[in-house]
């Protein structure tokens, strides 16, 4: 019990088809992200520089969905959004709709650091990335030729499923579902194309801080403007003294469940513990929905869960428990 | 049992001595927004529809911090955002970041029924309004002197202002201000309305124009689903005061969290909630699933009405209610 312990994830919800070299590269990336955020908690940096330093280098890395590699609008354009959340004294700082700011995670983080606010979007978030001085580039650079590939196939299986702008009432063509490869579903996409929305990363340090952020390029084919989980407070995110959380997968159902919130509340008020909280939280508090959650406490434990077919993951605590994962 | 509804014009530090002028267009708004609920209510509307209803209304009225009458930001501009939950479903809708659309709960319904998403802000929901032929005026239709007044204020006073019933504090190092309130910032903004029926459906809508001299882009509770708005089958619940606070607290949540997890009644996970959160900071309305309601707040005030079938009806500002005739 007690010291340090981190996760990080990549997404959930993977193609079970998903070439193995594809597998690889992401289990690579999450055991490089791993050792900085251990690396880092050996220097003693505190939890919430930590996950900020770890989902930097996600949304670097163009493999996952957020930051360059993001996931694309219906006008093939890249709009990002993260929040961040320090436990001690639940501090927070979201964004949404950035087009220019290479590490929106960082943007957050000043929105918590330098403002009285919690929460910016689009053009104001811009402005206020403009003034703080923080990295931009041009919208391109967040563009990469999978996901304009996979944009059009996106479009091309919702014009075969069903109209996408209205909402499916417990049916869908199950015959034309059929006739794709994976019949597998992740809010509304067939999985082969489904860009595992989100990266995030949470960590509980020595002195039992609790922290986490997450991030990413949303829904692949979203509308513009589309804000999903990832930067509300207690659904994507959720950092108290007890617990850090960070969840990934439909984002219109994690609201609908303010599913990090969910974590906490359940150990909380529940007195379940770190993996009873996440067990449960996705077995009986998901509102019929697919996603995945990461968790660390204030005592150094950490816990995955997931319903869907598979999470980018990795985890490792103080006593030399080291684990990354696609399945 | 029965159909109860209770709706909000916002928490604040809203001084005893309001002057006539000010708290009685205030008084009969919300006289005449309960009275539009409790119609609607009679009629079999589902609370869903009495909900958005009832916040149109509020929303319309120049006097309350949502469509008409919003506070502006920092560049004397509108930002107006909503958010809209039904109860048994768990369907929701939000918007963000809207300088044209006359009525914003209404945009979120949309996004709720007419999109695969739950939210949708800035450019993006402004194009989704047009595209679902929604009612638009120019953004000089929202603007009253009051905010343009207020803004001046906050500026020179160099503060993000909640309150705006009345003028920041000249002395922002007046000690009794300071003590009173975290920060020197009063609070209030937002309008809100949450219902029942007798068959225990419930639904919550919130909008805002948000804090005056905020920074553009900037996003407070009452989009947020969690925060400022929150409904399942246990209660309908709708936040104001101070977004940040709110957000942090997942104050809206909380209450049906605390009444499931700690099996306490409205009234006691409704007090527990707000509580928790610094004074001076928040209110909410709320009612449940068996027809209970419940409003409270940490602030000096807060604007609200409330009506249940048993005949049970209230208007209020601060602690005793206004007497109301049925």
């Amino acid at each position: 019990m007690g010291g340090w312990a981190i996760a990080v994830h990549g997404g959930a919800g993977v193609d079970p088809n998903l070439p193995k070299e594809r597998q690889e590269e992401a289990k690579r990336l999450l055991t490089r992200c791993l050792d900085i955020g251990i690396s880092a908690l050996r220097s003693n940096l505190p939890a919430i520089d930590v996950v900020e330093l770890v989902v930097r280098e996600l949304e670097t890395d163009p493999l996952f969905n957020s930051g360059r590699g993001s996931a694309l609008t219906e006008k093939g354009t890249v709009e990002m959004e993260a929040s961040i959340m320090d436990g001690p004294k639940r501090r927070c700082g979201a964004v949404s709709g950035l087009t220019t700011v290479k590490n929106p995670v960082s943007l957050a983080r000043l929105v918590m650091d330098k403002t009285p606010h919690s929460y910016l979007a689009f053009a104001g978030a811009e402005e206020f990335a403009r003034t703080q001085g923080v990295e931009l580039v041009d919208n391109g650079y967040f563009i990469t030729e999978d996901n304009v590939g996979m944009l059009k196939l996106a479009k091309e299986a919702n014009s075969i499923l069903f109209d996408y702008r209205v909402p499916t009432l417990g049916t869908c063509c199950i015959g034309v579902g059929a006739a794709l490869e994976s019949p597998i579903q992740m809010n509304g996409l067939p999985i082969s194309v489904y860009a595992p929305e989100t990266v995030g990363c949470v960590v509980v340090d020595k002195e039992g801080r609790c922290a986490a952020a997450t991030s990413t390029g949303g829904l692949m084919n979203k509308m513009n403007g589309r804000i999903g989980d990832s930067p509300l407070i207690g659904s994507g995110t959720y950092a108290c003294e007890l617990v850090g959380v960070s969840c990934t997968g439909e984002g219109e159902a994690i609201i609908r469940s303010t599913l990090a919130r969910e974590v906490a509340a359940v150990m909380e008020y529940k007195g379940l513990n770190l993996q009873e909280a996440v067990d449960n939280v996705i077995k009986y508090r998901l509102d019929e929905g697919k996603a995945g959650v990461i968790a660390v406490s204030k005592n150094g434990e950490v816990a995955c869960g997931f319903n869907t077919t598979g999470m980018f993951r990795g985890c490792a605590t103080e006593d030399g428990f080291r684990e990354v994962g696609v399945w | 049992m029965g159909w109860a509804i209770a709706l909000h014009g916002g928490a604040g530090d809203i001084p005893r001595s309001l002057p006539p002028e000010l708290r009685l267009p205030r008084e009969a708004g919300l006289r005449h927004c309960l009275d539009v609920g409790i119609a609607a209510l009679k009629a079999h509307k589902h609370p869903l529809d009495v909900v958005e209803l009832v916040v149109r209304e509020l929303e319309n009225h120049p006097h309350f911090n949502a469509g008409k009458g919003s506070v502006l930001t920092s560049s004397g501009t509108i930002e107006m955002e909503a958010s809209i939950m039904d109860g048994k479903s768990k369907r929701c809708g939000a918007v963000s970041g809207l300088s044209t659309v006359v009525n914003a709960v209404s945009l979120a319904r949309l996004v709720m029924e007419k999109t695969p998403h739950i939210y949708l802000g800035f450019h993006g929901a402004e194009a989704f309004a047009r595209e679902q032929g929604v009612e638009t005026a120019d953004p000089s239709y929202f603007i009253t002197p009051e905010n343009i007044e207020r803004l001046k204020q906050a500026q020179e006073a160099n503060r993000v202002q909640i309150d705006y019933t009345q003028p920041i504090q000249k002395e922002p190092n007046d000690a009794a201000a300071a003590a009173r309130i975290p920060n020197g910032d009063s609070q209030i903004g937002t309008v809100g309305c949450v219902a029942v029926d007798g068959e225990g459906n419930l639904a919550s809508a919130t909008s805002t124009g948000g804090l005056v001299n905020k920074m553009a882009g900037r996003i407070g509770d009452s989009p947020i689903i969690g925060a400022g708005t929150y409904a399942n089958h246990i209660c309908a619940v709708s936040a104001t005061g101070k977004g940040e606070a709110m957000i942090r607290g997942t104050v809206a949540r909380d209450v049906a969290a605390v009444m499931e997890f700690k099996g306490l009644s409205l009234k006691e996970a409704a007090a527990y909630v707000i509580d928790q959160v610094p004074p001076g900071n928040a209110g909410l309305v709320a009612v449940s699933s068996t027809g209970e309601i419940a409003t409270v707040y940490n602030t000096a005030g807060m604007f609200r009405a409330s009506a249940s079938e048993d005949g049970y009806s209230e208007i209020s500002i601060w602690d005793s209610p206004i007497k109301v005739s049925n």
